[in-house]
């Protein structure tokens, strides 16, 4: 009897709409996760919800107007995407920048990929439904923030670099600051490990959830820490070293598990490889101009120009097609979260829906830089 | 009568109101309803976790440690906005964006009220110009009582901006006959 009734019952499938006003997709995506049960059957994201029209806005503003902007896509790696348009702006009018201009521009890329970090981490957490990583984390947070307020007068949205150098020469106290930041720091990072990583709680719901092998994280075009963790090495500061990371040693942090909590584990080891490269650099900050001689007005010679760096989330690429105006023909952004996110659905498949929030914030989205 | 204002207890209405009468257990005092409840009001404000851009990590950090708007009674954020009273428009609206703000808006239980956080809530911000997308302010959406401007404002100013809506709270008048001229 029982047996026949269990034949009768059928789950039917459901769409269950996530977002876009949801806590845990880190702004306003919507996900329409179709259910079986407890088990999703497909994600299917849908963008759009803050786009802003970036890309063409750039179409009518000067070379030096477009950096701006760029802080608002990844508002979280903001030096890093500042730093790919000066970058490529450079390249196309052939600029040498200084030694000096390099290496503070490494050292607040490594600050802000740290700063960045550290609000993953607690937002990780926060996700998981551990509310003290979120104190922890933005507390320490702080004190990177005060070193870039010192420096250009911003906490988040930096806008330093400029196209043939920095906007100001670094402040005086900067070397003292950085110095106390990262002893610290380094104190501190074993505690964030006690904390969150050897939790069973935590790791019970993150090892083994959501593999990603080697060569689907190639065929998604996966990069940044979400990438290395499957052990593709895809890492632009060691095989195309821009800026001044061709004098300093790091390693670039690979991974084989590729599961949820080696994401997870990849992004807390380059924390500790970005002390180390600012270890490096700190003592050492060549004397020069802060500010390379640029013509008033920037024109770019015709052509199509690239430039790619590595950003908290990923590879960030900056095309910037020129017809030798004063303002770009197109510019696009290949943006690391974009490429991350499609993924989502194959990692998710077959899951519990429970485990689909903590796959996603090992993505670490941020989804200015997905719509633009 | 004994009617006197009592300081030492400190506490909003204690300060302002004078004891009627005074028992073991505690004492009774003599308020104004509206007062009452707009000190109520503007000291439990539950921001509903509304965050788009850049200004969300801003609000963020002031919900956090060093600046901690707990303080202000504002540290509730609540992710659904059944539980919540307050929006903080923490970030751009775009034209796909603005029904669900609206919707999100009608869903708030009145009273409810609306802090425009940022350049972009407050007037499209760094994309008012050539941008096909943005609405220029929240405000074309739903009404607004606090503007923060600053892109992104600090959290000393969302704090501000916090305390400035308290204030606004402070001074309605729900029960009691408008103020004649």
């Amino acid at each position: 009897m029982s047996n026949n009734l269990q034949d009768k019952i059928e789950t039917q499938e459901y769409i269950v709409n996530m977002g876009p006003q949801h806590p845990s997709t880190h702004g306003v995506l919507r996900l329409m996760v179709n259910l079986e049960g407890e088990i999703v059957k497909n994600v299917d994201p849908v963008v759009g919800y803050i786009h802003s029209g970036i890309e063409k806005m750039t179409e009518s503003l000067a070379y030096p107007q477009i950096i701006h902007l760029t802080d608002r896509m990844d508002y979280l790696s903001a030096h890093m995407n500042n730093e790919a348009v000066a970058l490529c702006i450079e390249n196309a009018l052939q600029v040498e920048v200084s030694d000096r201009v390099k290496v503070i521009r490494t050292l607040m890329a490594e600050l802000q990929r740290l700063a960045s970090h550290q609000l993953w981490w607690c937002v990780m957490g926060m996700d998981m439904g551990a509310l003290t990583t979120f104190f922890y984390g933005l507390r320490d947070r702080e004190m990177i923030l005060d070193i870039f307020e010192e420096t250009c007068g911003a906490r988040l949205t930096l806008n330093y670099s400029t196209p043939g150098g920095v906007m100001f020469d670094l402040h005086p106290n900067f070397q003292k600051r950085v110095k106390e930041f990262t002893k610290y720091f380094r104190k501190v990072l074993p505690e964030y490990n006690q904390l969150l990583t050897g939790n069973v709680i935590f790791k019970e719901r993150t090892v083994g959830l959501g593999p990603l092998s080697k060569e689907d994280a190639i065929a998604y075009g996966v990069t940044g820490p979400t990438g290395r963790a499957s052990g593709f090495a895809c890492d632009v500061r060691k095989h195309n070293p821009y800026s001044a990371y061709d004098r300093v040693q790091f390693n670039e942090i690979l991974r084989t598990d590729g599961d949820t909590f080696g994401r997870y584990q990849a992004r807390i080891d380059e924390m500790y490889e970005s002390l180390n490269i600012i270890d490096q650099l700190i003592d050492n900050i060549p004397e020069g101009d802060y500010q390379a001689k640029m013509k008033g007005v920037i024109k770019l010679p015709e052509g199509e120009f690239y430039q790619r760096v590595e950003t908290a989330r990923g590879e960030l690429g900056v095309y910037i097609l020129s017809d030798g105006k004063k303002n770009p023909y197109r510019v696009k952004f290949r943006s690391p979260v974009f490429s991350n996110l499609w993924v989502l659905n194959h990692l998710i498949k077959g899951q519990k829906i429970a485990d689909l929030v903590a796959v996603m914030s090992t993505l670490d989205l941020v989804i200015p830089d997905i719509d633009r | 009568m004994g009617v006197k204002p009592r300081k030492k207890d400190g506490g909003i209405v204690m300060d302002d109101y004078p004891i009627v009468a005074e028992y073991e257990g505690g004492s009774i005092i003599l308020a104004q309803f509206d007062k009452l409840i707009n000190w109520a009001r503007s000291n439990s404000l539950w921001p509903l976790t509304f965050g788009t851009r850049c200004c969300a990590i801003e609000f963020m950090a002031a919900g956090a440690s060093r600046h901690d708007f707990a303080r202000f009674g504002a540290e509730v954020a609540r992710a659904t906005p059944r539980q919540a009273d307050l929006i903080i428009i923490s970030g751009s609206i775009n034209y796909k964006m603005a029904p669900v703000l609206k919707r999100l808006y009608d869903q708030i239980a009145d009273p409810k009220w609306v802090i425009a956080m940022g350049a972009c809530a407050v007037s499209g911000g760094p994309f008012f110009y050539n941008s096909y997308a943005i609405v220029k302010g929240a405000d074309h959406v739903v009404p607004v009582d606090v503007y923060i401007p600053g892109c992104p404002p600090r959290p000393e100013a969302l704090l501000y901006g916090i305390m400035q809506l308290q204030k606004k709270i402070r001074a309605e008048r729900n029960y009691s006959a408008p103020k004649s001229k």
